[in-house]
């Protein structure tokens, strides 16, 4: 057996799922959350809701870099784009829509809005064209923010600035546990963001808010196994952090990447697509690197957008507060195809999971 | 945007490393956050290796799981 499918073995599996059913408690509802966009998709792709016990419900939190991106920061991109600026974007940023229009649009209306797979590509189309004055937008969470950090150290060329849209995982979590009629009662916390914030960021949640919280990877046990952590833990009335993707996280996480980022950026407070301003979960350029901060370059800095639109749940969706299927827009008006809410945009995004995985349903 | 890949890598050349993400795929990518050897596991996300993965680690989550879930022939195939 490979690696890989050590990590997918069916009979662990089936073992894993007798053990959930056997510690689930009987009759409480227990809602674990999970804060991850690529957890979503292994839980829907897997099918692993459908091995658990009907009175445990798996919830995804804000965990999609792509959806929580406010429309206030995309008409930013929008504004720089069709004032002849060039920008560099991820290529899941194309389509969610700003208050108005989206990149996309814009593209559409003859503006440069050029797709990269990465900052160092947008470093290189800079330094391959230095009479282009290039943006890149750098959206993402703590996996990707120490890529930005990285580039802007080295002093990329002067035609390159950076629309910051890093957003911090913690402060998400803890906003939620503020949300009264939430009632979460663990959290599967997301893999990658921890293999660079390690795990002593989450420590405020067993120790502070009595929540079990578990580290989880991305394999299918993975998922299993952390569920049936949190709910051992639950059982047993326990709140402790644990680590279960110890092949990828440390305690520390990667020290190199968190010295890079706290000599870029500060932590700002930032706003979320249909949540509003959380405090401290935003990162914004240090002055030291100014020259290279697109709001100050070239002056644009939009406070308020239109998150969502008219009938759109995705303010409800991100916190998990609803399905993507109680959404009265899902999969009528609104389809991977011609995505309304930012939910459905991102290959991350709930409600685009959702579709994907529930398309042989719709089809009939 | 939070997926990473595993991947092995195969040259080193600086700040970039060839690695491969098995089946034929390669790709260069920027080793800066990570110390990391020819041979190595990394996780790469968005053209970035943002982890060197414990080798030692995943053979004993495996064992762990099995021991947990009282599976008996512990590292069988």
């Amino acid at each position: 057996m490979t690696e890989e499918r050590k990590f997918r073995d069916p009979v662990l599996a089936n073992r894993i799922a007798e053990k959930i059913r056997s510690v689930a408690p009987k009759n409480d509802t227990i809602k674990i959350c999970h804060v991850c966009g690529t957890h979503e998709w292994i839980i829907s792709h897997y099918g692993i809701r459908s091995l658990l016990p009907k009175n445990v419900e798996i919830i995804a939190g804000p965990g999609c870099p792509v959806c929580i991106v406010p429309a206030a920061e995309i008409d930013e991109a929008v504004n720089l784009a069709l004032k002849g600026v060039t920008i560099a974007c991820f290529g899941d940023v194309l389509r969610v829509p700003g208050s108005e229009i989206s990149l996309l649009d814009a593209k559409a209306r003859g503006a440069d809005v050029t797709v990269v797979y990465s900052a160092m590509d947008a470093v290189r189309i800079a330094k391959g064209n230095p009479g282009k004055d290039l943006v890149f937008f750098a959206i993402g969470f703590e996996t990707t923010a120490p890529s930005t950090a990285v580039e802007v150290i080295k002093k990329p060329p002067k035609n390159l600035s950076f629309l910051i849209s890093h957003r911090l995982i913690p402060p998400a979590m803890e906003f939620m546990l503020g949300i009264g009629d939430l009632h979460i009662d663990a959290f599967i916390a997301p893999g990658h963001v921890s293999t660079i914030i390690g795990l002593e960021p989450y420590e405020i949640f067993p120790k502070v808010y009595r929540m079990p919280t578990i580290i989880a990877g991305f394999e299918p046990l993975d998922i299993l196994i952390a569920i049936y952590m949190a709910l051992k833990q639950i059982s047993e009335h326990k709140a402790i952090l644990e680590n279960e993707y110890k092949r990828a996280v440390t305690w520390r996480g990667n020290i190199k990447a968190k010295a890079l980022m706290s000599r870029t950026f500060r932590v700002v407070n930032g706003a979320w697509r249909g949540l509003g301003r959380l405090p401290d979960s935003a990162l914004k350029l240090m002055d030291d690197f100014i020259e290279y901060d697109a709001r100050e370059k070239y002056g644009v800095k939009i406070e308020r957008g239109r998150d969502i639109l008219p009938g759109c749940q995705c303010h409800l969706v991100i916190i998990g507060k609803i399905k993507p299927t109680e959404c009265p827009l899902f999969m009528k008006a609104c389809t991977p195809q011609k995505p309304i809410g930012s939910c459905m945009v991102s290959s991350e995004g709930t409600c685009r999971i959702w579709a994907r995985n529930m398309l042989p349903y719709f089809a009939h | 945007m939070c997926l990473a890949v595993p991947a092995k890598i195969l040259e080193i050349n600086g700040d970039l490393a060839k690695v491969d993400f098995s089946g034929g795929v390669m790709r260069e990518v920027n080793i800066m956050l990570v110390d990391a050897r020819v041979g190595d596991y990394v996780l790469v996300h968005a053209g970035y290796a943002i982890q060197v993965l414990d080798e030692k680690e995943a053979e004993e989550t495996l064992m762990l799981w099995r021991e947990i879930m009282e599976i008996k022939d512990a590292g069988a195939p």
